[in-house]
C-alpha cells in the first residue's frame, strides 16, 4: 500500500466477474466455471439470466471510467457489484486493494459510507426532507453531529451551486437541481469512487450538457474516480477518461473515445460509433503523413513553410488551421522536430471515418 | 349416523382446550385483567376526575398547540356533542377502552406487519389467520373471551384487538412493500445501518399507508364497541345495547352519534399526533 499518491494506483479492479440471476443460479455458476458456457447456454439449459458475464476492468485514481450500453446490456448490474448492492456469483472485486466481498456487513457499510459514493439515476431524495438535510444523510447515518454535517453539507450544496436553496423541500426543484442535490449528497461524505448510475438520462439535452461539463470538472478538481452509467455514447465521450462499451453483460471493449470511434472492436460498436462526431475525437497523430511518404507524394512543397500544430490537435482544430494558411498541409511538430504532415486528404478522412494510409496507397 | 360420524367440530377440541387454558394459566389471565383493568381506570379516571369542561379545555388547546387550529375545532365540536347528549362518562369509558384496545393491537401488528414485508413466507402464512380473523364474526371469539375472563372490559377489549389487528398488519406489509426500491438502496449505498434505514427511509415513506391502517384499526375498534356493551363493557355499546333492548331510538341513535364523534375525533388525533405540523414536502416554504 505505497501507491496511495501513484497517479496510476488502481482503486477499482474487476477479475472475471459474473452475475447469474435465476433459480438455479448456483448450479449454473458451476457449469461456467466447469465446462465453459456462454450465455446463450446458460440460459438455455438452466433457465438462468446473466446479467454480467466475465467482466474485466480497473478504475485508476482520479480517471473518469464511463460504461456505455443499451437497457439490458448489464451495465447497471455491473456498477451495483462494485459496491456489493449485489452479490457476484463467480469472480473478485477489489476497492482500494480490498476485496469486498470477504467485508462483515459493519466493514461494508464502513466502506459504502466513506469509500464509494452513489448517485442514482432517480435521485433518490426524501421528500420529506429539505435539501440540506437531503445532503447530509449520508454524514447522518454515520453519526456525524449536526452542526458538523450542516457545515461540509452546506459546502458541498456551494460547490453544486445550490448555495440558495438548501431551505427548500426536493419536489420544489426542477430535474437538474435533484440531480445536483444528488452529487452533493454524495460529495458530502467524501468519498475517492462515485459511481453514478446513468445520473443525467431523465433531463433534457441542455441541461444535460451543463450537468455533463460541470461533473466532469468537478470531479477533476477534486480528485475523485468516478465509475460512469450511460447509455448515450455522446455522453460517454464528453464526460469518460476512458470508455467500456457493454452488450448482453460482456464488455466488448475498453478504450478511449478516440480509441473506441477509430478503431472500434466489432459491428456492434462500430454501428455505434458510425453517428459520432470525429471532429473532435480524432487526433493529428491518428490521420498524419509521415515527413518522407509526404515529400515524395508532392516534392515541390516546401515542408518547413507549413503551419505548425501538435499531434494532440483534433480535427477541428487541425481544419481552422488549414484555412488560415494558403496550403493545404499542415506540419505536426512534436519536441522541435516534425513527425509528420496532416493534408486536406488526410482530414476529410479523419472525418469520415476512414484510415488515411489506405486512401493514399490506392 | 354416518354423517354424524364425519362431521367436523372443532368445538370439541377447542372448548376442552379453554377449559384446560383456564385451570392451569388462571393467575396468568388474572394478570392480565388486573394489568388491563388498572390501564383502563387510570385512563378513565384521568377523563372523569376533572369537570367536563376542564377536559374539554384542555383536549382543544392541546389540539392546537400540538397539531393545528383544524383539529382543535374538530376536538370541540365532538366533545361537546358528547357532553350535550348526556352520554359524558360513556363517552370517555369508550374513548379509554379504544385507546387502550387499538395501542395494543398497533404494538402487535406493526412490528409483524414489518417482518410480514421481510419475510414472504411470513405474509403467506399469516394472511389467512387475517382472513378468518376478520370473516369470523366477532361474538364468535367473544365466547372463549368470556370464558376465559368473564364479562366486562377485558374480553370486549381482547376481542376488539383482535378485530383491530388485520387492518393495520396488512396496510404495514402494504406499506412496506410500497417503500420507493430506489431509497432502499440509497440507505444501503450510502453505508446506513439497518435501524437508520427504518427509521430515516422507510418509516417516513410509509406514513400515509400507515396512518390508513390506523384509521382503519381505530374504526374497526369502534365497531367493536358496541358488542362490548353486550359483556359488560360498559360506555358507549352499553348505551347502544340499552337502546337497542328497551327500543328506545332516541338513546340508540344519540349514543350511536357520540360513536361517531368519537372515532373522528380519534382520527383526527392519530393522525395530527403522527404528522406533526403539516411538515413535509406540500408545505409552503417560509
Amino acid at each position: 500500500m505505497n501507491t496511495i499518491n501513484n497517479a496510476n494506483e488502481v482503486l477499482v479492479d474487476c477479475q472475471n466477474v459474473w452475475k447469474i440471476f435465476g433459480a438455479r443460479a448456483p448450479t449454473a455458476i458451476r457449469a461456467v466455471e466447469e465446462r465453459g458456457l456462454s450465455k446463450k447456454q446458460i440460459l438455455e439449459e438452466f433457465d438462468c439470466v446473466v446479467g454480467v458475464a466475465n467482466a474485466n476492468l480497473q478504475v485508476r485514481r482520479g480517471e473518469i471510467f464511463c460504461i456505455m450500453g443499451l437497457s439490458g446490456s448489464g451495465k447497471s448490474t455491473l456498477v451495483r457489484l462494485l459496491n456489493r448492492l449485489i452479490e457476484p456469483s463467480l469472480g473478485q472485486i477489489t476497492i482500494k486493494g480490498k476485496d469486498i466481498a470477504k467485508l462483515n456487513a459493519a466493514e461494508l457499510r464502513d466502506m459504502r459510507a466513506r469509500n464509494i459514493g452513489m448517485v442514482f439515476q432517480s435521485v433518490a431524495l426524501l421528500p420529506g426532507r429539505t435539501v440540506l438535510e437531503n445532503a447530509a444523510f449520508g454524514l447522518e447515518v454515520r453519526g456525524v453531529p449536526r452542526d458538523e454535517r450542516y457545515k461540509i453539507a452546506r459546502a458541498a450544496l456551494e460547490k453544486v451551486g445550490l448555495a440558495d436553496w438548501m431551505a427548500r423541500y426536493p419536489s420544489e426543484l426542477s430535474g437538474g437541481m435533484q440531480q445536483r442535490v444528488g452529487l452533493a449528497r454524495a460529495l458530502a461524505a467524501d468519498p475517492e469512487i462515485i459511481l453514478m448510475d446513468e445520473p443525467f438520462s431523465a433531463l433534457d439535452p441542455l441541461i444535460r450538457r451543463q450537468l455533463q461539463d460541470e461533473f466532469r470538472q468537478l470531479t477533476k478538481s477534486l480528485g475523485k474516480s468516478s465509475v460512469f452509467i450511460t447509455h448515450d455514447l455522446e455522453e460517454a465521450i464528453r464526460i469518460g477518461d476512458r470508455i467500456a462499451i457493454m452488450k448482453d453483460g460482456v464488455i466488448v471493449q475498453v478504450g478511449t473515445a478516440e480509441e473506441i470511434v477509430t478503431q472500434p472492436a466489432d459491428d456492434y460498436v462500430s454501428e455505434f460509433v458510425a453517428g459520432i462526431s470525429r471532429i473532435h475525437l480524432v487526433k493529428a497523430h491518428s490521420v498524419m503523413l509521415p515527413v518522407a511518404e509526404f515529400q515524395t507524394l508532392q516534392p515541390h512543397c516546401d515542408v518547413e513553410a507549413l503551419l505548425k500544430t501538435s499531434p494532440e490537435a483534433d480535427i477541428g482544430e487541425l481544419i481552422d488551421l488549414t484555412m488560415r494558411s494558403n496550403r493545404d498541409a499542415v506540419a505536426v511538430v512534436e519536441n522541435g522536430a516534425m513527425v509528420g504532415i496532416v493534408t486536406t486528404r488526410g482530414l476529410l478522412c479523419g472525418v469520415a471515418g476512414t484510415p488515411a494510409r489506405e486512401l493514399v496507397a490506392a | 349416523m354416518n354423517a354424524d360420524l364425519i362431521r367436523f367440530s372443532p368445538g370439541v377440541y377447542l372448548a376442552p382446550a379453554v377449559d384446560w387454558l383456564n385451570a392451569n394459566f388462571h393467575p396468568f389471565f388474572d394478570a392480565v385483567t388486573k394489568l388491563i383493568e388498572a390501564v383502563l381506570g387510570g385512563i378513565e379516571a384521568v377523563l372523569l376526575y376533572p369537570s367536563p369542561y376542564v377536559v374539554i379545555l384542555v383536549a382543544v388547546l392541546l389540539a392546537a398547540f400540538l397539531i393545528n387550529f383544524r383539529v382543535a375545532v374538530i376536538t370541540a365540536v365532538s366533545l361537546a356533542f358528547c357532553l350535550l347528549a348526556g352520554l359524558w362518562t360513556a363517552s370517555m369509558q369508550t374513548f379509554a377502552l379504544v385507546t387502550v384496545a387499538v395501542f395494543i393491537s398497533v404494538s402487535i401488528a406493526f412490528p409483524l406487519g414489518i417482518l410480514a414485508s421481510r419475510y414472504k413466507s411470513l405474509e403467506a402464512g399469516l394472511r389467512p389467520v387475517l382472513d378468518i380473523m376478520q370473516t369470523v364474526p366477532p361474538w364468535v371469539y367473544l365466547i372463549p373471551a368470556v370464558m376465559i375472563f368473564s364479562l366486562g372490559r377485558v374480553p370486549a377489549i381482547i376481542a376488539t384487538i383482535v378485530y383491530g389487528i388485520p387492518p393495520m398488519l396488512r396496510l404495514t406489509t402494504l406499506a412496506f412493500n410500497q417503500v420507493p426500491k430506489d431509497l432502499l438502496e440509497l440507505g444501503q449505498a450510502t453505508g446506513a445501518p439497518p435501524r437508520a434505514i427504518l427509521l430515516k427511509i422507510e418509516i417516513p415513506s410509509a406514513t400515509p399507508t400507515l396512518l390508513v391502517g390506523l384509521n382503519q384499526c381505530i374504526l374497526l375498534s369502534l365497531a367493536m364497541v358496541v358488542l362490548a356493551g353486550l359483556v359488560g363493557a360498559g360506555g358507549l355499546g352499553a348505551e347502544v345495547t340499552r337502546g337497542l333492548t328497551r327500543m328506545e331510538m332516541g338513546l340508540g341513535l344519540r349514543a350511536g352519534l357520540a360513536i361517531v364523534a368519537i372515532a373522528i375525533l380519534l382520527d383526527r388525533l392519530s393522525k395530527g399526533a403522527l404528522q406533526g405540523r403539516g411538515r413535509g414536502p406540500t408545505r409552503a416554504t417560509h
